[in-house]
């Protein structure tokens, strides 16, 4: 391993010829790599889920990208990532050397308007999609023994932990709105394990948690009586409709606990509010771009590699911590998700912008 | 337990897991020394390395360099005068004045000590704690925490000086600029300008770099002698160890606090040193020497903050919830190698937290052992002349700000705040006391706006909040009455200072107080404008900086002569009366030139000119030493940034012209 290491050193010595070189003209036809070094933009700070996940990445990349580059993650935080992702967007070439990680909080202000935002999706190309996925979970206080009494939440005051209300959490608060629950949202959490302590202190009632920080640190509770799962918030089929998340196939899907809940089936615009940033926070939470006139050759050559690296034993071992039991796509379904994820239309855009700013007070900008 | 505890000393002990633990206390040390390059660079650093290792090497490795780096950046804090991490801030204060009495070794040696002690004393606290720790750590809700951050505000009590007025503006100035940016209650952007880069508030090191380190970079500059000035280097190790002998009793009880600290999430590590070095002010019978040298106002802080690392890492370990930002990057590491934090780290995964609190404990004292034997060396820095420093000193810091977001803006913020901080040190304002307001802004507006939304008022009745409030009125009454000033001397009220009897003379710190009315009066229009929630906290702090302003103004113009507000270095300090020395602000031009040539040129162009310019102009030195100098500098900053694959900042330059790393 050190061994490995030192030798990414002497490459990168290399980096700064090599690299005005590789600026010089596009990639030839056949695709390689060699001697070149690739910047990973990850638009996050060191240390948290996306920069975990984005050095997770670019270790395996460099394995199995044609040529073995030396891929880097270069840290550009700031501005709710639009920093970073305003900076790519302003320099990344179409030669392959360096590629973008976003996330859930790079969507969403993309999707709301905020003016800070100076890039768009439609001038990238997706090389790979991550999806992600996560469970609602109250306490037996509120008189629950299942999900099956979901209709005692009715008219009850519950309270929520939430990092702010344009951050991920949006999602669960449009959920809890589309569902007619009493929720009062209390922000200025730090992340979603900080609210995870928040309910086991008892300040708050109703909490959300990705997958794999449920299997460890929520389970334990709901064995020992502390904790009540509602349900999960479901994965996309290929058809685009919500089915059971196989990590918890037990758990009903937010529809399905709708249902339950309403005793119709979901629809409406609040319903069709929450599945737009469901699906731009969720099933297509972390997606990696190259710009938009990037030689197909080298897009193709990132989908071998994100494909190839899930074989790796490397990739075996830590897949679950780092990603949470959810596999990455890439090809026509990344593709598909990718659309469906950063496209809204101007009316729900309004109507939970409007609906932002009556009731939290969030001013998104001149809109 | 017993058994996994020393199961897991035995598997430690092995060749390959030692060796990689030195290797991450090795890099830990050279991270450490160099100033505000903390545990996020030195981790980052690692990254690369752990694919593939097993989880104990990993761990070691990890924990070696996270456990070593509030020990190795004491040297920057004691031979500089630069504050080497947010948590060894307050080791400045009495370090650097031992550092210019030629006492760098002992200083230093005594640090060493109260490290390894503190350390180690952690590690054994945690064995223990780390099966009550959840419980502890569940009963500290949002009230409690807000409360916390309340006792660490009534540190301004003890460290405002001679000025108690001017303490608490300094302070209401430190809460303004911690409010710049989103409101946690609504999101809503505050003090921001449409400056895109002040949404996200000021980063701390550029905070701490600004008002600590630029003054002291300035005031050296006005005289050209080195450090130590025509002091004999002191004694080293032999001093030390009986200087920490003496006070071990302090020791113990500034790592108490710091392991309570650290294993509370929320607070975070930037004020532990402050609330130690409060601690030993208070506690200290004959506490004149404060602010001037006294080796207990280096041994409080050096104890509490090593144990506070050992403490932070149980609330990332059992919750993963990271406490600072090198906590954060510790988490990813840990994810990385395949270790979820939960409570199974205190069941079937309890050898895994084990090793790591064994290795805190190794590493401290490998860790300390290796600084003791370097300080005698390092401290010949302080003879050195400063004019050499000087350049190699602002390209620190200036590398050391831009780490925050990686633009030129944060230099210019840099150079903003060391103005503020240069003339905050003129006329004898607090900057403790600003930082202090700065790190506790956002977690004292956060706690207390989320337990009003939990609990509503009636949080006033919670036991832990009347306790915590009873210890914040212990400290404010024991801090008033002795009450700490950087310039040294401890004052009572009734004290007078020097004065010149000239209205004019006090025109320019009129200037100065007037200056900051102005902001206050700034930060009040600006959250008049803000819904209910985004208002509230910065509109009480604006009308208590107002009121204290409005008092100084007052006192600067009608109370008598040698009024203890009357301070100004410049008219009784010792620059004063002697015309040979530089003024303040050519060496704030320099800085300024730096900062310009960089918005120019970008970082490393900027930096070759300025530097060149430097050597030449300034010190006057031969241009083979100049260009000598200037590759040294400017091949420390390239080779830094690469082994952190980092781009520069650039310039107006780098806007035209398409530069290859790491000119662009």
């Amino acid at each position: 391993m050190l061994k490995n290491a030192l030798s990414r050193r002497t490459t990168l010595g290399l980096m700064a010829g090599l690299l005005a070189a590789g600026l010089a003209g596009p990639a030839a036809a056949e695709v390689d790599f060699a001697g070149k070094t690739i910047e990973f933009i990850i638009p996050f700070s060191a240390g948290g889920g996306s920069d975990t996940w984005g050095r997770f990445n670019a270790q395996l990349l460099g394995k199995y990208l044609p040529g073995n580059p030396v891929v880097v993650v270069v840290n550009e935080p700031g501005g709710g990532s639009t920093k970073g992702s305003n900076l790519f967007a302003a320099r990344a070439k179409p030669d392959g050397l360096m590629i973008l990680g976003t996330s859930a909080s790079t969507q969403f202000p993309y999707l709301l308007g905020d003016p800070r935002v100076r890039y768009d999706y439609k001038d990238w190309k997706i090389a790979m999609a991550g999806p992600t996925g996560g469970v609602v979970y109250t306490t037996p206080t509120l008189g629950l023994k299942s999900v099956d009494d979901i209709a005692m939440l009715k008219g009850k005051d519950l309270v929520y932990a939430s990092q702010g209300a344009t951050s991920l959490d949006l999602v669960p608060l449009l959920g809890f709105k589309a569902m007619d629950l009493k929720v009062q949202h209390v922000f200025g959490f730090k992340g979603r394990g900080d609210g995870r302590l928040a309910f086991e202190r008892g300040e708050v009632n109703i909490d959300f948690q990705t997958s794999s920080a449920y299997i460890k640190n929520v389970q334990p509770l709901v064995e020992a009586g502390q904790a009540v799962p509602l349900f999960s918030l479901g994965v996309l089929d290929e058809a685009g409709n919500v089915v059971r998340d196989p990590t918890f196939p037990d758990l009903p899907t937010y529809p399905e606990a709708y249902e339950k809940l309403t005793g119709a089936k979901p629809a409406g615009p609040a319903y069709d509010a929450y599945m737009a940033f469901y699906v731009a926070g969720f099933p297509a939470q972390k997606m990696v771009f190259l710009p938009k006139d990037t030689p197909d050759e080298i897009v193709a050559a990132y989908q071998k590699a994100f494909e190839d690296m899930k074989a790796d034993p490397a990739y075996k071992d830590s897949a679950e911590a780092v990603l949470g039991t959810y596999e990455q796509v890439t090809g026509g379904l990344a593709q598909a998700l990718f659309e469906k994820a950063t496209d809204l239309s101007p009316e729900l855009r309004k109507q939970v912008a409007t609906m932002l700013a009556s009731d939290y007070g969030v001013k998104l900008g001149q809109d | 337990m017993i058994d996994t505890l020393f199961t897991a000393l035995g598997e430690l002990l092995s060749l390959q897991h030692l060796a990689y633990m030195i290797l991450g206390i090795f890099v830990g040390l050279v991270i450490g020394v160099l100033p505000a390059l903390g545990g996020i660079a030195g981790l980052s650093l690692l990254i690369p390395f752990i694919y593939g290792m097993d989880q104990v090497s990993a761990l070691a490795m990890l924990i070696g360099l996270v456990a070593i780096m509030p020990t190795g950046d004491t040297f920057s804090s004691i031979l500089l005068g630069i504050p080497g991490g947010s948590s060894s801030q307050a080791t400045v204060l009495d370090g650097f004045p031992l550092a210019k009495k030629g006492e760098a070794a002992r200083a230093l040696s005594t640090a060493f000590f109260s490290s390894m002690f503190g350390g180690v004393f952690g590690a054994l606290v945690l064995t223990g704690f780390v099966f009550i720790a959840r419980p502890v750590i569940l009963a500290f809700g949002s009230a409690e925490l807000f409360m916390l951050a309340v006792l660490g505000l009534s540190m301004v009590a003890v460290l405002s000086g001679r000025s108690l007025v001017k303490g608490l503006a300094s302070c209401s100035l430190g809460l303004v600029i911690g409010t710049i940016g989103a409101a946690p209650a609504t999101g809503e952007f505050r003090l921001v300008f449409d400056v895109t880069y002040l949404y996200d508030g000021l980063p701390l090191v550029v905070v701490g770099m600004g008002i600590f380190a630029i003054p002291e970079i300035i005031d050296l500059m006005r005289s050209n002698s080195a450090i130590a000035g025509n002091m004999p280097l002191g004694k080293g190790w032999t001093q030390g160890i009986r200087d920490w002998a003496a006070n071990w009793f302090l020791s113990l009880r500034c790592a108490a606090v710091g392991c309570i600290v650290g294993v509370i999430p929320g607070l975070g590590g930037s004020v532990v040193d402050w609330i130690a070095y409060g601690h030993a002010v208070q506690t200290t019978k004959d506490n004149s020497n404060f602010g001037k040298g006294e080796i207990r106002g280096v041994i409080a802080p050096e104890s509490a903050n090593n144990a506070m690392t050992g403490g932070a890492m149980l609330p990332t370990v059992l919750f993963g919830i990271p406490g600072s930002g090198a906590m954060a990057v510790f988490l990813g590491c840990m994810v990385l190698i395949g270790i979820e934090p939960g409570p199974s780290m205190v069941t079937t995964d309890l050898h895994l937290t084990y090793t790591m609190i064994w290795s805190l404990a190794l590493a401290n004292i490998i860790g300390a052992g290796a600084c003791v034997i370097l300080a005698k060396p390092i401290a010949g820095l302080t003879k050195v002349p400063f004019q050499y420093m000087a350049p190699f000193m602002m390209v620190m810091i200036s590398f050391a700000a831009f780490q925050s977001t990686r633009s030129v803006q944060d230099l210019v913020a840099l150079l903003a705040l060391g103005v503020v901080g240069v003339l905050m040190k003129r006329f004898g304002w607090s900057r403790p006391a600003l930082l202090i307001g700065f790190v506790l802004a956002p977690q004292a507006e956060t706690f207390f706006y989320q337990t009003l939304q939990f609990n509503g008022w009636s949080f006033l009745e919670r036991p832990g909040v009347i306790i915590i409030g009873l210890l914040t009125l212990a400290s404010v009454f024991f801090g008033l009455r002795n009450r700490v000033d950087e310039h040294g001397e401890i004052v009572d009220a009734s004290e007078k200072v020097a004065d010149v009897p000239q209205f004019r003379a006090h025109l320019p710190q009129t200037a100065f107080a007037a200056l900051i009315l102005a902001i206050m009066v700034m930060a009040m229009m600006d959250s008049l404008q803000r819904d209910f929630l985004g208002q509230v906290f910065p509109l009480s702090v604006s009308i208590i900086g107002l009121l204290m302003l409005g008092i100084l103004i007052w006192q600067l113009g009608f109370a008598g002569t040698g009024h203890h507000s009357h301070f100004d270095s410049e008219l009784t300090g010792a620059h004063g009366s002697n015309v040979a020395v530089h003024g303040v602000w050519a060496g704030l031009a320099w800085i300024a030139a730096l900062v310009g040539l960089v918005a120019l040129v970008g970082f490393v162009l900027g930096v070759v000119i300025f530097f060149l310019a430097f050597m030449r102009m300034r010190v006057g030195a031969s241009w083979p030493r100049s260009l000598h100098l200037t590759a040294w500098a400017v091949g420390g900053c390239i080779l830094a940034a690469w082994a952190l694959s980092l781009n520069f900042p650039s310039g107006v330059l780098q806007d035209f012209a398409d530069l290859p790393w790491p000119l662009r």
